[in-house]
Formats: structure tokens, sequence, C-alpha cells
């Protein structure tokens, strides 16, 4: 069966001749000959041009953090381009906000950053405090309170950056240790809270509601456990041959790249730089507290990596200070036309109430119910202008813009979000290295979509 | 921001930043309100523009952009517009033409050295006829551990402004994100497309003439409207 | 899909029906397809305390064409939504979906322009998850219910017909607003 000349009939009717798929009619219909090794006959073949490929990573992939779309030209394994392409979970968080309250903005602020919601609330809650002018009226347990929470969930969003980074680089073990431990965080944010995650618990004014009785002493019980088990977490990784062979010069981004980029976090202290805003304009009382400031110089993923797992003790450190600190005492501002009515406790059927609140407003004092009505249906008023306030969260500098129109309700809340701006580093970390790297590069940013795309 | 504009001044008083009036005291839109204070009238009045001696370093900050921006061949009085001060904190409110020549400023001289932008974000005040939509920059100055603001007013029918990418790359990202919300072009930026939304979405978000777009939730019986819709007090 | 789908009604099909149910059931593969805060719940289930090992699911599979449910978990924006469906539709049949948290059930406290109200908008959905977000334990609640479901999934004519039956419930079903009667 020669396949010169041979004809074929495609789907339209009419025939071609096809020099790899000769055929010929047979009783049972068509068959058909396909050859191959006569690649040398492809005509028009161009010589020695590159395709570009382009390689779409995401938006749903293990390994890139979330819903992040990462777009990587790629020549064999090097990447010479990468783009990120974000927006896949923008919720319209910050519009959302302007028609609510502004104590109500505080649950949807507390899911921006899903893994950091104390300090999403924190940020919120210190711009409304200082537009109205109360930060020194925070009642001083409060504001330890604050501090210990906003520590132990840095413990936590670390442990969770780990273990995914560890995950997305193949060490699944880490992953299963970090979230062992963050289990003993997120207990005792159930404990005192009364949710593991996205409680809305820093309100204007202080905090929700106190520690429970035996709260100080669980937190306490707890430390000890939490610091053997972050020190196993860490003998598993630091010096391991192969963590540090993915690891080690790898995403490397030094001092003048991560200025230009706006970097801020363990990825800036990473250069050298001991940037920390706990430091440098410090908040909640950060400047009676005993912590390092913990920077490496290798600006490279390892680096970070060390710095999460250092500033994770140093964590621990000032969530023990911070239970020494606590003294009795409210935990919400004295001002009744901003603080929030009610200082919740379990009752005798279980649900959440305030007795004595309850009979106040009901029983003896309409005037308390029709304050309590107000307050909490209409809110309180934020005199017009416009208040920055920065904090440092674990992934950078966490900034809460607040615009008021001396209303109830924000006029504009816009977030500075550490991840977004963190994220615009992928290219310049990983432009000219293997695909792999990326992934350890984006792992050592630890970007939180939720906060990227608000 | 005269009488005509907003009837609630008074004769004779100084201009203020009114962005917007006020009608009743709760909110209530839709005629709803029986508290008698439906009728109430009040313009929402920003804080006012800032009078030398500001007080503290925001002096010595302000004499040093004045220096340079003289040095740069610009009276100060050309490219700042006003400088409000608010809660402790300095705004600087930069007319669009100098802004680079601005940031560049506050990048650069020793005894600014604002090296960290940490982004531009927008706000929409449309009762501000003439300057409804603003770019608000904030800056860090690591060095001097200092914050200012740096807003810019255009219009609505011309909004755009300068891009500082040049000096700022961290703007990137950033400045995309204002475009694709409030529909600022920012002028000199390598790659102005929609970031968060989807790349053919229609319209510009975090306006305020943009709803918020929700459907109204089905009960058995009865629904409630989104809520930029529901009848509300507050 | 095979032998069993030409099986006609009857004492064999039903215990085909039950071996079939018992087996997708017992190593049912969840695909990778967490969103939001939902998703850090989910990873906590499979976190070694909640352990979703015990049913078997431990191995979220990356890629959608080895996967047999699909757990929406967390926000979907718009920018997200045909992602979504083109997830789904890699996955090959039998698929579930469980809807996780509010937001993928109905669009949760974000009532807005950018997220899709309810991922059955967009797939069909088997367990819906309310929850914001849903603890571990109610994950677990939702897959063992989802596990029943599929334990007693009809095979070929049956399916056929309770799928006719479903129909035409569904056709002639009032919506929320027109239900009378008290809160449930």
């Amino acid at each position: 069966m020669s396949t010169d000349n041979v004809t074929f009939t495609n789907a339209a009717g009419s025939e071609e001749a096809d020099d790899y798929a000769g055929s010929y009619d047979t009783t049972e219909g068509r068959v058909y000959n396909v050859s191959g090794g006569d690649w040398g006959t492809i005509a028009g073949a161009p010589d020695g041009e590159h395709d570009r490929i382009v390689v779409n990573m995401g938006p749903q992939h293990p390994s890139t953090h979330g819903v992040l779309r990462l777009i990587l030209e790629i020549d064999g394994e090097t990447v010479t381009e990468a783009r990120a392409g974000i927006g896949y979970l923008h919720t319209g968080i910050e519009k959302n906000m302007e028609f609510r309250s502004w104590v109500q903005g505080v649950t949807f602020v507390t899911r921006m950053d899903y893994l950091t919601p104390m300090f999403n609330e924190v940020a919120y809650c210190l711009a409304i405090e200082k537009a109205l002018g109360i930060t020194d009226q925070i009642p001083e347990r409060a504001s330890v309170i604050r501090v210990m929470m906003m520590e132990l969930n840095r413990i936590s969003s670390h442990l969770v950056a780990l273990a995914t980074g560890g995950m997305e680089l193949g060490a699944l073990t880490a992953m299963e240790f970090g979230f062992r431990e963050r289990e003993l965080v997120l207990d005792i944010f159930e404990m005192v809270t009364g949710l593991r995650m996205n409680s809305a618990y820093i309100r204007p004014g202080g905090v929700a509601q106190d520690l429970p009785a035996d709260g100080e002493q669980k937190i306490r019980d707890t430390l000890p456990l939490l610091r053997k088990r972050l020190k196993d977490t860490a003998d598993l990784l630091v010096d391991n041959a192969i963590w540090m062979g993915r690891t080690v010069d790898i995403g490397y981004l030094d001092l003048a790249g991560c200025m230009a980029l706006g970097i801020t976090g363990p990825v800036l202290r990473s250069t050298g730089l001991p940037h920390d805003l706990r430091k440098s304009q410090p908040y909640c009382g950060y400047e009676n507290y005993e912590f390092d400031v913990i920077t490496k110089t290798s600006c490279d993923v390892y680096g970070r990596f060390l710095i999460r797992i250092e500033e994770m003790e140093q964590s621990l450190r000032i969530v023990e200070q911070a239970l020494d600190k606590l003294k009795p005492g409210p935990v919400m501002i004295e001002d009744k036309k901003i603080a929030w009515p009610a200082q919740l406790s379990i009752g005798s059927d279980g649900q959440g109430n305030s007795p004595e609140h309850i009979k106040e407003i009901m029983s003896e004092s309409m005037e308390a119910l029709i304050h309590h009505f107000k307050l909490v249906t209409e809110g309180f008023r934020v005199p017009a202008g416009q208040v920055y306030v920065g904090i440092e969260s674990p992934k950078g500098e966490l900034g809460c813009h607040i615009v008021s129109s001396g209303g109830t309700r924000p006029y504009r809340v816009h977030f500075r979000d550490p991840s977004f701006t963190n994220l615009q580093a992928v290219a310049a970390m990983s432009e000219g290295s293997m695909i792999s790297d990326i992934i350890a590069a984006v792992a050592s940013i630890d970007p939180v979509m939720g906060g990227v795309d608000r | 921001m005269t009488d005509a504009h907003h009837p609630a001044v008074p004769q004779g008083v100084e201009e203020l930043d009114i962005i917007g009036v006020r009608h009743g005291a709760f909110g209530a839109a839709d005629g709803g309100d029986t508290s008698g204070f439906g009728g109430l009238v009040d313009p929402i009045v920003m804080p006012a523009p800032a009078i030398r001696p500001f007080g503290g370093w925001f002096d010595e900050v302000s004499d040093e952009l004045e220096l340079a921006l003289q040095a740069g061949g610009l009276p100060a009085t050309e490219a700042i517009e006003k400088v409000v001060i608010y809660k402790d904190e300095i705004t600087y409110h930069v007319r669009r033409e100098h802004l680079l020549a601005f940031v560049t400023m506050l990048r650069d001289e020793p005894g600014l050295r604002f090296e960290m932008c940490l982004g531009v974000n927008g706000v929409h005040y449309p009762g501000e006829t003439g300057r409804e939509l603003h770019a608000v920059y904030h800056f860090l100055s690591i060095t001097h551990n200092r914050r200012v603001r740096v807003e810019v007013s255009v219009a609505d029918g011309d909004a755009v402004i300068p891009s500082i990418v040049a000096v700022y790359p961290t703007c990137d990202w950033h400045e995309r994100e204002t475009w694709d919300f409030f529909g600022i072009v920012f002028d000199g930026h390598p790659a102005l497309t929609r970031i968060m939304m989807p790349d053919d979405w229609p319209g510009h978000p975090q306006r305020k003439d943009y709803p918020l777009g929700g459907i109204p939730v089905e009960f058995k019986g009865g629904t409630i409207p989104p809520a930029d819709q529901r009848r509300s007090y507050n | 899909m095979g032998l069993e789908e030409s099986l006609p009604s009857g004492v064999l099909l039903t215990t085909v029906e039950k071996f079939a149910g018992y087996a997708r059931k017992g190593s049912l593969w969840p695909a990778t397809f967490g969103l939001a805060c939902c998703a850090i719940e989910m990873m906590a289930a499979g976190g070694p305390r909640f352990d979703i090992a015990r049913y078997g699911m431990e191995v979220f599979r990356a890629s959608p064409r080895q996967a047999d449910l699909m757990i929406v978990a967390g926000r979907v924006s718009q920018k997200m939504a045909p992602v979504v469906r083109q997830i789904y539709d890699q996955m090959p049949n039998p698929k579930w979906v469980i809807a996780m948290g509010v937001c993928s059930s109905s669009g949760g406290m974000f009532n807005n322009y950018a997220i899709v109200q309810g991922v059955d908008h967009i797939v069909p959905v088997d367990i819906y998850l309310p929850g914001c977000p849903p603890r571990p334990e109610m994950l677990f609640d939702a897959i063992l219910k989802l596990h029943d479901k599929i334990q007693d999934t009809k095979i070929g004519a049956n399916r056929r017909e309770e799928v006719a039956e479903l129909e035409a419930v569904a056709l002639t079903a009032p919506t929320t607003l027109e239900l009378k009667g008290l809160m449930r």
C-alpha cells in the first residue's frame, strides 16, 4: 500500500491527498494506514525558533497557597517571566462595610486575612479609636488581652505558613505538625472568644468579653507544651539537608529590592533590616514588652523560614509577659456611648447572656434599654476625617485607612494588606529560577489570598 | 463650596472642605423618620486646612519639602494645595501635575527619606463637585520613623493622575486596583489593567454610584433586600 | 457506565447498588478546592486532631480527574466561578459536591457584586454545610451524611426512575417565598 497519491474523503465530502493517513476502502468501511517516522517530510517546520511556552499554575492548584494564579513563561525548566494573577477571592469587603455600622465592620474585616483575624480586627479598631480620639481610654486589660491574642495569632499564622510551605515543597509531616500545634492555639481562641477563627472579638473600645475564670491558667498550661512542640517542628526542618537544598539561596530578594517593592514583614527582615512596627511605632502597649526583632541576612527562603520559627518563640515570650501583666479590670472603654453594651457569660441555660445587663435594661431602666438599642442598631458616630493605622501583622505591615463622614457607617475603609504588596515580589524572586523554586518563593512570601483580594 | 452649592453653610464662613450634605438625623432616606429630626440639613465637613506652625516634626518635614520644591524650581504653593493635620497625621494635598516631582523629593531628600510607599487607594466623594476622585498615598520613613499622607484630587470626567511606579515600583498593583475600583487612570503605568475584577467587568465597583449588587434574600413569605436597599436608620 | 447500567430492576440490582455504594463511599477522594477561611478548617480536618484519613479521604487530589468529591470551601467570587465550573466538569462521574460554609451555600454574609450567591448557581450541590467557618467536626458530619447519601444511590434502571420522579417533583415545587409555615 503506497502512501503516495492516495486520497480520502473528508467530512465535507471532498477528496484530499493525505501523506500520513493513506486509506483504502474495504467491505467493512474505510481503513486508514497511519505511518510514522515521516518527520523529515513535514514541510515548513521552523528551525531554531523557540515557541514561547506559557504555563498557567492555578487558581486551583495544591501548591499555590490559595487561589493564586501564576502565569509563567518557561524555557525548559527555567522560568523566564512570572506574573501573578489575583482577584479570584475578591469579596468586596471594603464596599460592604460602607453599608454597615462601625462595629459590624469588625465581622467583615476579620475575614480578610483569615489566618490573622485578630490583626485585622486590631488594625481596624485602632483606626476607629484614633479617629474617635479614645486611644488613651482603652482599658489596660483590654490592651493586654489584645496583645496576647495577637501574639497567639502570630504563632498560629506562622504555623500555617510553615505547614503549607512544607506541604508545598513535599514535607508533608511539617503540615501535620503545624496543624497539630495550631490546634493548641485554636483551643485557646475558642475558650476566650467562642470561635476558632474569625471571631469578631476585638471591638472598638476594647474586647468583646473578658477571659473566662480559668482562662489565664489554661493559657499558662498550654505554653510549655506549645514551646516543646514548636521545637519539634523546628527540629524537623532546620538544618535538614533536603529542606536546605530546596530553600537556601532560593527566592533571593535583597534590601534594595524589598524597599523598591514595598515589602515588609519577614521578607524584609530576611535582608537584615530590623524593621518591626511593634518596636518603631508601638501600639497597644508593645513598648512595655521585651522581645527581639528577628533578622537574618541571607535574603532567601531559608532565612525567612528561620525568622518565622524564631518569631514564634518571641511571641511565646510576649504571651508570657502579657499573662503576667493581666490585672483585674474592665475590658471595654468606660464611655458608655461607645462601649459595646453587654459583657457576655455563659448562663445556666448554656446560652451566652449577661444577666445583670439584661436585668437592668429589661426591668429597671427604660432609658438603658433605649440606649442599648440605639447603640447596637445605630451605633456610635465617628467624627469626619481620615485616619491611617499600621500594625505589624505576621506577613508585614497591615494598614487600615478609614475615612469617616461623621456618620455611623464608614465612608470608606481601605486595608493596606501586606500580602497584596508582598506578592508583587513573585516576579523579582523567581524569574531565572526553576518552576519548583517559584513554589518555595511564594511559600516564603506567605500570601493569604483573602487579604490580597479582600 | 460656595453658598450656592451648599445652602447649609452660612454667609461669610471661610471655605470649608464640604464633601456632602446630610439630610435627617438618622439616615432614613425613605421618609420613615418619625423622630422629628427628619428635616435636618447638615453639611459634612472634613477637617480644615492647617496653618503654620504645624507643631512637632510636621514643620521640619514641611520646611524640607518647601526647600526641595524650591530647589527644583517649583514653588510650594503651586504644588501643595493645602495641608491638613488631623489626629496627629499630616496630609499634603498635592496637585496632580506636580505629583511625580513631589514624591521623588519625598523619596530622595535626606531630611525626608520616605523610602516606603504603602500604596495608593481611592476615595470617591460624589458631593465634592470638581474634585470627586481622590487618590490617597501613604508613605513611611523608616530612617526617621515618620508617616505622611499625600492626596491628589481629580474631577470625575478627567480622572487622570501621573503614575508614580517609576519612583515607587510598589504602587504597581495598588494603582491597578485603584483603576479597577474607581476609574482613576494612572498615566505612565506600565500595564494598567483590572486586577481584582474579571478583565471584562463593566464599571468601577467601589465608586459611590455603583450599587452594592446584592440580591434579595428569600424567606418564607418575605424577602429582605440587600444592604444598600434596606430600610435603615443609621 | 458499565454492565450494571443494563441490569434490570430487582434484587440483583439492589445488591449491586449496596456494594457499589459501599465501595464509593469508602474511599471518597476530595479535590483540593479550598478557597478561603473554610479551606483552613478543611486543612485542619486533614490535620492530626480531626484526621479525615479515618474516612480514607486524606488524599486531597490535586487533579480533578482523580477526585470524586469537590468540597467547595470558601467564598466563590465572580472571577472564580468559571474555574469552579471547569474543575467540576473535569471530574469524572460519579462525583459529589459539598458546599462548605455559608459563603458557598448561599453567599454568606457577602451579599454583593463580587460573590456568587451560592455555588449551586454553578454546580449541583449534594450537601450544604453552614458555618462561618464550620468546625472540622461539622465537616465530618456533612461527609458522613454524604456517605449515607452515596450508600443509598441508585444505579441503572432504578436511578433513571428516581431521576424522573425527582424532576417531576422539582418542576412543581414552590419557591421559598411561597412556602408557608414556621421557621423550619
